[in-house]
Parts: C-alpha cells; sequence; structure tokens
C-alpha cells in the first residue's frame, strides 16, 4: 500500500479546489461546455445517457479499506448506492450530479482519493498485475513503477493535452494478468542475461476501432531509464500523433503509419537527448518511492492449518476453495477474489453496503487491503489460510461468493446502452442472461476456463477483441445485433478473436453461446483443454458451422 | 442507438423532439414550445420538418448554461396524442435502466 | 485581447505584421514563420526587435539557427485542447535555451495558466479579459509539482529527497 504524504495529498487537495472554482464558473455561465469539458473529463466527469457519470481513479487497482469505506460513502450520499469496477481498475458512479462534485471529491481527497485524469487526452490510470507483491515469482513489485508514473504524469504540464487518451500497464510476471499487449505503452519487468532487473517496452496496442497487439519498441530498458525513455515516447507522440481524426489520434496508429522501426528510431533520438538529465532515477529515488509501499508483516503460518482441513468436508467452502482462492508468494496466506459476478446480476457492480463490509474483512482477514482487478473483480491480497473458512462464510452472506472465477459466468462487460451514450446496444443484460444459463457450477467448471467479453460499442470497454468469446452490440434498422468472435487472449500470448458469422439479435446472443459451448464440449480433445486452445487447434469453421446451421 | 452526438445534418425521418441534459445535475430533459427545458417527455416540443427540427435545435443549443449536448430524437406520436420515445435510446433515457441492479 | 507578461496585464510592444503587410520601418514587430524564413536576413535586419510566429504542426528545428537574435517567439494553441506548443516550448527553452519571449497566442484559456508557464511561457495574448485579470491569482492555485521543467520549481521528489538528507543529517 502506498502512502501519500502532505505532499501528495497537497497536490489532491489543489486539485479540488480549482474544480470547484471550474464547476462554479460553468454553472455561473462564464465557461461554455466547449471550454468545460476538457477540464470536466480532466476530472473523471462523463455525461451518459441519464447523468453524469463520475470516475474516480484506484491507482493500480490498490485500496485501503478506509478509501473503500469512502467509495461507500459517494455511493450513498451522492450516487444511487452502488459502484462499478471498470476493465481499468477503476470505479464509476452513474448518477452524479455535476453541482454535487466538488463535494464528493473533497470527501474523497480526506482518504488520499481522487479522480485526476481517469479521463481526457491525457496520461489515464497506469495499471498493474491486482496480485502484486503477493504473486509468487514475481520479479518484484511492479506497483512502485505504477506510482512512479502515475506521479510523472500526472498534471504534467506538456502531455496534458494529448493527441488522445494514454494507457500504460505493467506486469512483473511470467503470466500478464494486466493485459500490457493491448495498451499504449506495455511494460514487462523482468531480469536480463546479465542478472540486471529492467524493461522491456512494448507500444502502439489497443481495441476499439483498429485494434493493434502492442509491438517491442526496445527490449531491455534499465531502471534507471525507464523515465526518460517514456518521457521520449510521450514527446514524439504530442507532437506527431494525429490531431484530425479522432478515430486516428491514438499512437498505435502513429506506430502503425510510421512501422515500429521509424517510431523507434524517432524515440530514440529524442530519447539521447534527455537520456542523462533530472529524469534519470537514481536508486535513491526509487528507495524513496518504495519506501513509501509498506507491506503486512506477515507471521509464521502452518501450509496447511487445521481450520482449512476440518472446513474441507463441506463441499460448498470446497467448491469456493477450488475456484477462488490462490497461491500466495508467502507460506500459510493465499490471495482470494472475490466474485462481483453473482447470477443475475450486472457484472462488477458492489453495493454500497458490500463496499463497507468488504472493507471490515479486509481488515479482519487482509491487513486492511484491497485490490481490483480488470476484470471486475475484487480481491483480498493477504488472507491466512486458517481464516479462509471464516471468510467464506462472511462472503457467502453478502453475496461475494459466487464460485465462477474465470469460468464462463465470469462476464467482463461494458455498462452499455442501459448507461452510456457511446453504446449502440446493451451488454449489461446479455451478461445477466448468460449467468442464469450458466448458473450451474458443475456445468462451468466442467467448461474450464472461458472468458467471455461484451462491450456495447466498437469503443470496445469491454475488452470484446481479446476476449475467448467476444460480443460486440452493433446497431441494424433500430435494432440490436451482436458480432461473435471467438479465440481472442488478453495475456501474454495476446491475440485478437476471430468473426464467426453475421451478427445475431439481441434475443438469440444466450443462445448462440450455449451452441459455442456444446461445440466446444464435442470437440474438445481432452476434458483439460481449454476453449481458447480447441479454437486455436481447429479454427471457427465447426464453430460456425454449429451456430449458423439453423439461423 | 448510433450516438447522435456524431449527428451533422439534420435530417428527420418522422416526428421528432430536441433533447438534452440539464447541466447542473444531468438529469434528462426535452425542449418545449415556450423555450424552456422539461423533465416530462409530455411537455416536449414536437418538430415534423427539418427545417423546425434545426430551428428548435439552435434555439435549445443557445442555453449553454442549463442544457448539454442537445441533439433532435424521434418520438412516437400515439393517436391520443400521448409522447412516446421513439427509438430504444429514448426509451431508456425516458424510463430508466432496463436491467435489475440486483442478482436475479 | 489582453497581454499578460510578467504575472500581469501589460502594454504589448509587439505589433502583429498580417501577411502581405508592409514592415513598418521600426518597432518591435512579430511575423508569421513562412515569411520569416523566405528571408531571414531581411527580417533579422530590423531595426527593432523581431519576433516570429511560429505553427504547432512544424518541428522548430527550422528556427533554431536564429534563436540568439530574435527578441520573441509566439507559439499557437488553435484550440485549448491541442497541446502541441507545450513540447515546442519546453524544447525551446530546455533544449535551446532560447531567452526572450516565449508567448503563447491562440485560445489561451484561463485553465492552462499553470501548464504554460511551466511549460516555459512567459506571455501570454489571454483570450478573455476576465481570465487575464485573474492570472495572478490562478498561478498561485499549485504548490507541488511532481515534474521537472525548466521552470525551477522544485519537484515534490526533491522536496522529499531534501528532507530525508536533512533528516539523517540532523541524527
Amino acid at each position: 500500500m502506498y502512502a501519500y504524504d502532505e505532499l501528495d495529498r497537497t497536490l489532491i487537495n489543489e486539485r479540488v479546489s480549482e474544480f470547484r472554482d471550474q464547476v462554479k464558473r460553468r454553472l455561473s455561465g462564464e465557461l461554455t461546455e466547449d471550454e468545460f469539458k476538457m477540464l470536466r473529463l480532466q476530472n473523471g466527469v462523463y455525461l451518459q445517457l441519464h447523468a453524469y457519470m463520475f470516475r474516480v481513479a484506484i491507482p493500480y487497482g490498490t485500496l485501503s479499506s478506509k478509501q473503500l469505506r469512502a467509495l461507500a460513502h459517494v455511493a450513498r450520499r451522492y450516487d444511487r448506492g452502488y459502484g462499478h469496477f471498470t476493465t481499468r481498475q477503476n470505479i464509476q458512479f452513474n448518477w452524479i450530479k455535476l453541482a454535487e462534485l466538488p463535494d464528493a471529491l473533497a470527501d474523497l481527497a480526506e482518504v488520499g482519493i481522487h479522480a485526476m485524469q481517469t479521463s481526457g487526452n491525457n496520461m489515464r490510470n497506469v495499471t498493474s498485475d491486482q496480485w502484486a507483491g503477493v504473486a509468487p515469482g514475481e520479479i518484484e513489485d511492479p506497483r512502485i513503477w505504477s506510482e512512479i508514473l502515475r506521479q510523472h504524469t500526472t498534471l504534467h504540464p506538456e502531455f496534458s493535452f494529448l493527441p488522445r487518451k494514454f494507457k500504460i500497464a505493467i506486469t512483473a510476471s511470467d503470466h500478464d494478468r494486466a493485459a500490457i499487449k493491448i495498451h499504449d505503452i506495455g511494460l514487462r519487468l523482468y531480469r536480463n542475461a546479465e542478472g540486471e532487473t529492467g524493461f522491456e517496452v512494448l507500444v502502439g496496442g489497443g481495441l476499439g476501432r483498429t485494434p493493434f497487439i502492442a509491438k517491442t519498441i526496445k527490449p531491455f530498458v534499465s531502471r534507471r531509464d525507464i523515465l526518460s525513455y517514456v518521457e521520449a515516447i510521450l514527446r514524439v507522440y504530442n507532437q506527431y500523433g494525429r490531431r484530425d481524426n479522432i478515430y486516428k489520434a491514438r499512437i498505435k496508429i502513429l506506430v502503425h503509419e510510421l512501422g515500429i522501426e521509424k517510431f523507434a528510431k524517432e524515440v530514440e533520438e529524442e530519447w539521447k537527448h534527455i537520456r542523462d538529465s533530472a529524469l534519470t532515477l537514481e536508486d535513491s529515488v526509487i528507495e524513496e518511492i518504495r519506501s513509501r509501499f509498506s507491506y503486512p508483516a506477515y507471521d509464521k503460518l502452518p501450509h496447511m492449518p487445521d481450520e482449512l482441513k476440518k472446513a474441507a468436508h463441506d463441499p460448498h467452502f470446497e467448491a469456493w476453495r477450488r475456484n477462488s482462492v490462490f497461491t500466495h508468494n508467502v507460506q500459510g496466506y493465499s490471495i482470494v477474489t472475490l466474485s462481483l459476478k453473482p447470477v443475475g446480476g450486472p457484472p462488477g457492480d458492489a453495493t454500497a453496503d458490500q463496499m463497507d463490509a468488504v472493507a471490515d474483512l479486509a481488515d479482519k482477514y487482509s491487513f486492511g487491503e484491497i485490490r481490483v482487478g480488470h476484470e471486475q473483480n475484487l480481491v483480498l491480497p493477504h488472507v491466512a489460510k486458517r481464516d479462509l473458512p471464516a471468510l467464506w462464510k462472511a462472503l457467502d452472506r453478502i453475496g461475494l461468493a459466487t464460485p465462477n472465477i474465470n469460468l464462463v459466468s465470469d462476464i467482463i462487460a461494458c455498462p452499455g446502452l442501459d448507461y452510456c451514450s457511446l453504446a449502440n446496444a446493451r451488454s449489461i443484460p446479455i451478461a445477466q442472461e448468460l449467468t442464469r444459463r450458466f448458473a450451474n457450477h458443475d456445468t462451468a467448471n466442467m467448461i474450464g476456463r472461458l472468458h467471455i467479453n461484451i462491450s456495447g460499442c466498437i469503443n470496445a470497454c469491454g475488452h470484446h477483441h481479446v476476449g475467448h468469446i467476444g460480443i460486440l452490440g452493433v446497431e441494424k434498422n433500430g435494432e440490436e445485433f451482436y458480432q461473435i468472435t471467438i479465440g481472442g487472449r488478453a495475456d501474454e500470448n495476446a491475440q485478437m478473436g476471430t468473426l464467426i458469422g453475421p451478427a445475431v439479435p439481441y434475443v438469440d446472443v444466450a443462445d448462440v453461446i450455449e451452441d459455442i459451448v456444446e461445440a466446444y464440449l464435442a470437440l474438445r480433445a481432452r476434458p483439460d483443454e481449454l476453449f481458447v486452445d480447441t479454437v486455436k487447434r481447429l479454427g471457427v469453421e465447426p464453430f460456425r458451422e454449429r451456430v449458423y446451421a439453423t439461423r | 442507438m448510433t450516438s447522435p452526438l456524431e449527428q451533422k445534418k439534420i435530417k428527420i425521418a418522422g416526428p421528432s423532439m430536441v433533447t438534452a441534459n440539464r447541466t447542473w445535475d444531468g438529469v434528462v430533459i426535452y425542449r418545449t414550445d415556450q423555450q424552456s427545458w422539461s423533465a416530462d417527455l409530455s411537455d416536449a416540443a414536437i418538430v415534423r420538418t427539418s427545417d423546425e427540427a434545426r430551428a428548435l435545435l439552435t434555439e435549445a443549443v443557445a442555453d449553454d448554461v442549463g442544457a448539454i449536448g442537445a441533439y433532435i430524437a424521434p418520438v412516437e406520436v400515439r393517436d391520443s396524442g400521448a409522447i412516446k420515445p421513439g427509438n430504444l435510446r429514448e426509451r431508456i433515457r425516458s424510463n430508466g435502466l432496463t436491467i435489475d441492479l440486483l442478482p436475479a | 485581447m489582453p497581454l499578460v507578461k510578467d504575472g500581469k496585464i501589460a502594454a504589448d510592444l509587439f505589433v502583429h505584421v498580417p501577411d502581405g503587410a508592409e514592415l513598418p520601418g521600426d518597432g518591435a514587430i512579430l511575423v508569421p514563420a513562412a515569411r520569416f524564413l523566405e528571408d531571414p536576413q531581411a527580417l533579422l535586419a530590423h531595426a527593432g526587435k523581431l519576433g516570429v510566429i511560429w505553427p504547432n504542426n512544424r518541428d522548430i528545428d527550422d528556427l533554431v539557427p536564429y534563436l540568439d537574435r530574435l527578441a520573441a517567439i509566439a507559439l499557437v494553441f488553435p484550440s485549448f485542447r491541442d497541446g502541441r506548443a507545450y513540447s515546442q516550448a519546453r524544447l525551446l527553452r530546455e533544449r535551446y535555451a532560447f531567452e526572450g519571449e516565449l508567448r503563447a497566442t491562440g485560445q489561451v484559456l484561463r485553465d492552462q495558466f499553470v501548464f504554460m508557464l511551466r511549460a516555459g511561457f512567459d506571455a501570454f495574448e489571454v483570450k478573455k479579459d476576465s481570465d487575464a485579470a485573474a492570472f495572478a491569482a490562478t498561478t498561485k492555485r499549485y504548490s507541488v509539482f511532481y515534474q521537472p521543467t525548466g521552470d525551477g520549481r522544485v519537484t515534490a521528489l526533491n522536496r522529499r529527497m531534501q528532507l530525508r538528507h536533512s533528516e539523517s543529517a540532523g541524527q
């Protein structure tokens, strides 16, 4: 957990004062909407169908229990009692009033939470692995670097008006849980052949209308140089990224149009000038940031405590444990995922009551810390194994123990047309129906790991391109239709899915997904061949046949 | 449901109205024929030609302080004279979410 | 359109010379880049101070050879959302050590003053009178800055490191 000091808090408060003044000037008419829109976006305030939406930053997905309670407070006091966790580890409130936003921000500022740059053409949340700091085999905690980059890019005078938004993700594990290959800059922390820790830097990933997998621009940048190198990339982008067409303004387009070699050369040219400058990260500076991250004082605990042995006879507990509990890098502890995908529920939502309850559970069982994953679930990262049975009972009582993590009903979905003014079609009711169709845990377990991603429009906030099954809402003659893709992946083997055929109407989507799953079950080589591997082996044809035979 | 915020040419396919969101709280509002806004769809001014639509939109957009994001949207006018939203997007804006928020 | 210089509204000593117009005999002038580059020597021979208006979609490289003889450079924000001039400003100040007046023109609004100052601008053709009047107050909005630029403001990181050193020195 990173502890904000006086300086960090002062900055947040100064930002709140500034926004309060900006809102005042907007409501008095001194600022037109055209002048104000970008300012409110820079504080995470969107206009949606029914109301404003307020996107609060959860830097690299880490929250203290105190902070989670503050989010619950905002949900109650300023919204309709719930919030939605997003694919970038942030939280969104859907019914906020502009006039009350400065107060909401002031309340959040008291616990070191802000909404700086959660929208706008600037650096967004620098996301990371929700298991950062506790994942076995991790090189080092990537969040230290997320924080270094967060500070450097917050209210950066040169890069607050980029051609378009900019998203960075960092991973420090072999298995990429941060989806770095679909980000504008992806950073992979690793140890090179000489034993030095540094970064593989990838650039130009992104989804939306023109999806691209990020390309390696430099295979190794030292920790000392990473900040100046990122600055060089941003400066090249700020100057040469397209500004004539918002659909061609992301860095992925610039990289594509120049080619990665030419782009790399431009960056190298710029970097030569700033490589040894104030941006060089001396060890003492890195240590200063690292020292502000606190880690739990873990107890020395046994690998298999009695409490766990006793609880093993309970099939419901066991089903949950086998599904939602993951290995921790400290013996006797576990990483616990809390499913925000209950049967029939909107994926990724939590009520204020649930948030408060999770905060209490975090205090009791997780050293006061919670994580938010880009799959729109929560994590308690430091749970002693002996506490698992008690924790499970408590989670089950508040509806956060659905044992469906990584399974077919653990769906990632954008808010869609129910909320979002950019959407062509609804996504949440599709997700809800799918969780009902696949509510049976034995069936879901038999199907195995299967990621469904739903986006209500081509902006792809649901990351449908990289879903094992991707569902994209489109509009045809005023009706909602959905294109289905299969075989996408978001991890270290990232790739885009393949369209299986013509778009299908709203009422058919759940049936189509069931047909695809049935096809997989019939075609898989072995029970443990994952859906996405069956698709890789056989291609989309057998699935297409099955789905469109009677349609 | 293609985002009407991308509307450039004003061309209406049937009876239409102008809608926006209220600046201070984001509430959905409809332009009346009294140079004002109402949160009630039944108060919406109905336009039936592109010229009327353009005029109503121009006047609505001039109220930059009170409303944001004004655009022209279709309506259905029943025999009774009742005004109903003309597409799914406007139905959602008028009636609210189509989903249950709690697991069901 | 008021000019703000040295933190307050000031008389503008420079005259914008429109395209095609004859150069005045003396006095401070601002000429568009294209005109300047047609015959830089002729313009540099101008009796008064010379400034160049440089577009934001052109590298400053072509201007660099003349920096030490220019009294002013005006950069452009066609929309306040177009941030290319911030990079140009920083390069001029920090890489090429330009010491003349660096002027922000275009859609120059209150809520970008602090960014512009930090990027190296010291003169502002401010769009609104009320914004110009509020300039001094606006520059005091922030006291904490995370990243180093050429403006000399001490960064948060530096302040922390200084604190650390003084703490350990005090032991």
